[in-house]
């Protein structure tokens, strides 16, 4: 096939895959059968196999606007914005602002200079450590954190912890993985520096209140960095709203491209912050011993930055938008809610994590009686179905939970109920093959 | 790839065994190998006697596949000469690496070889070679 054909099709594909997704006979809900046809990779069998997609918390797939508009700022908008003076320059610069606005009306920032693009969350967390904490952070200041945090929430502390003697608290979960107001209370005090806690723990599933331990950390004087990577992909997130000091994000867990990530703050912080990074883009004058920095958001984004991502992420917003991020997770609810129904009823199960909805997102841990995490996901894998087993980058939670490693499963827009019968179907045969050796 | 090709019997079997799942009474010495990403986890206890391998045992928890691969090694190995013991283990280390094996070889591993489909599963393979490279370390050290 000729180039031209292939390009022809490519683009039938991306205009006539709109996220037309509701269906009349469904009311206001999601149907996910006719949202999958926006995504490439289950219209084809992955692997031989028809794809049951359940590890959604690692990485998310992408519709064909995303990949569409990757592709059409590649082919046709690819320059160096902030550059030249040459049309795509300019009109790389243009996408990139485009993007950056994109971002800013999605979590309702009061401005765009207070949206930094980073490489991911994990980047976006370690500008704030060694730019906010290796400065404003002194010795016998108290950061807290959740003991459920991610390693990428863990680590860049202990750094800042170490250089500037100031002190690590965690704050524990009850038995449901939840954190109960004494445990907060009695954790962020008048030398909490800073709180770090992730909007919903991506080993349980536990949305954490966010509003209510930000109003209280504010209260005692403390900042708060909220680890938004599995928050803002499956909630409504208003930074103003919620108040939130920090609030840091990954494209690629919300159908967005690898490799472009977001740090909001607020504009008075970053102003004050010095730059994490420096090199080209991101100055003012230079002379050779010293230099002024540019004005936000630039101050903070040093060297060619990752245009296409940013275009990626900004057609991954679109399409979050035209579903609505209401319908998606009530969609997202009503499936866990339809999984831990009939998990719960299988004896050789142990799920973990909050029972009540309400305090829960669409991420289920579990383990299966006599079946190692990693042999049932090797297991599954042979039906095609991709979730996820180990320790979750959370060794912390793990050790706490007495945990060496869990099965995990994870839902995005696109999930039916339909994968959870096939996932329990699977278990059933893995489970019956390792008792008895027949399938 | 079918369940029943890669969790054979035979790997069920060595994975549930106590057979070669002790501490030794008496050891030379002992080695720790671990898989920090997926938490495999064992010790290899080592006897010698007149230079070779008088008795191995392990202890420790993991997956199936690190722990039927252990409890194999130990069967194949005990017994024999710290060299020929070493030619064992690189000889497995190329099965699970993909790499073809002479006839020779195979028959060499015994039944080691069923492990063989772990090496079209990348995912997999650190859980199959901890206990042969644990080993590697006990006989050099």
């Amino acid at each position: 096939m000729s180039r031209v054909a292939l390009n022809y099709i490519y683009n039938e594909n991306a205009r006539t895959r709109r996220p037309i997704i509701i269906n009349k006979e469904m009311g206001n809900k999601i149907n996910p059968y006719l949202l999958k046809k926006d995504f490439p990779v289950f219209q084809d069998k992955v692997d031989g196999r028809e794809l049951i997609y359940l590890d959604n918390a690692a990485t998310t797939q992408k519709p064909y606007t995303v990949i569409e508009a990757v592709r059409k700022y590649s082919q046709q908008f690819h320059g160096n914005p902030h550059r030249g003076a040459h049309y795509l320059s300019v009109k790389a610069t243009e996408l990139y602002d485009q993007a950056r606005q994109k971002v800013r009306e999605f979590i309702k920032a009061r401005s765009a200079k207070e949206i930094i693009f980073t490489r991911n969350t994990t980047e976006a967390i370690n500008l704030v450590a060694y730019s906010y904490g290796m400065n404003f952070i002194d010795e016998g200041d108290e950061i807290v954190l959740s003991i459920a945090e991610h390693h990428s929430n863990i680590l860049p502390w202990q750094q800042v912890a170490r250089s500037r003697r100031a002190r690590l608290k965690y704050m524990y979960l009850d038995e449901d993985g939840r954190l109960s107001k004494d445990e907060v209370k009695s954790k962020i005090t008048e030398r909490t520096k800073l709180v770090c806690l992730t909007h919903m723990s991506n080993v349980l599933g536990t949305i954490f209140p966010v509003r209510e331990i930000i109003e209280y950390a504010h209260q005692k004087g403390a900042l708060v960095l909220i680890d938004g990577a599995q928050g803002i992909p499956h909630v409504e997130v208003d930074v103003q709203e919620l108040n939130a000091d920090f609030y840091v994000f990954s494209g690629h867990k919300m159908l967005g491209p690898m490799g472009i990530g977001v740090l909001y703050a607020r504009e008075e912080l970053l102003e004050v912050m010095p730059p994490f990074l420096s090199g080209g883009d991101m100055i003012e004058y230079v002379s050779e011993d010293t230099a002024s920095f540019a004005p936000l958001p630039e101050k903070f984004e040093a060297g060619t930055q990752n245009v296409e991502g940013a275009v990626g992420l900004a057609a991954a917003i679109d399409y979050l938008n035209s579903i609505g991020m209401d319908k998606i997770h009530q969609h997202e609810q009503d499936l866990t809610a339809y999984a831990l129904e009939r998990m719960q009823g299988i004896s050789y199960l142990t799920l973990y994590g909050p029972t009540d909805l309400e305090e829960r997102g669409g991420i289920i841990s579990f383990n299966v009686a006599g079946i190692h995490p990693h042999d049932l996901a090797s297991i599954v894998d042979l039906d095609g179905i991709a979730l996820r087993a180990g320790h979750h980058c959370a060794q912390p939670l793990m050790k706490y939970l007495q945990l060496v490693a869990s099965c995990r499963i994870s839902f995005y827009l696109y999930n039916t109920k339909e994968d959870i019968d096939q996932l329990i179907d699977s278990l059933d045969r893995a489970r019956s093959w390792f008792s008895n050796g027949t399938k | 790839m079918e369940l029943s090709s890669i969790y054979t019997e035979l790997i069920m079997e060595h994975s549930r065994s106590s057979r070669n799942r002790r501490l030794l009474e008496e050891k030379d010495r002992e080695e720790r190998g671990h898989n920090p990403n997926c938490g495999d986890d064992i010790t290899l206890q080592i006897k010698f006697a007149g230079g070779k391998i008088d008795d191995l045992a392990f202890t420790g928890s993991g997956c199936a596949i690190s722990q039927a691969s252990t409890s194999i090694m130990i069967d194949l190995i005990k017994g024999k000469g710290k060299e020929e013991a070493l030619e064992l283990i690189d000889i497995f280390l190329r099965l699970i690496k993909g790499d073809g094996l002479t006839e020779e070889e195979e028959e060499k591993l015994g039944e080691a070889v069923v492990l063989k489909n772990i090496s079209y599963m990348p995912a997999r393979v650190k859980c199959a070679v901890l206990a042969w490279h644990t080993l590697k370390e006990l006989i050099k050290s």
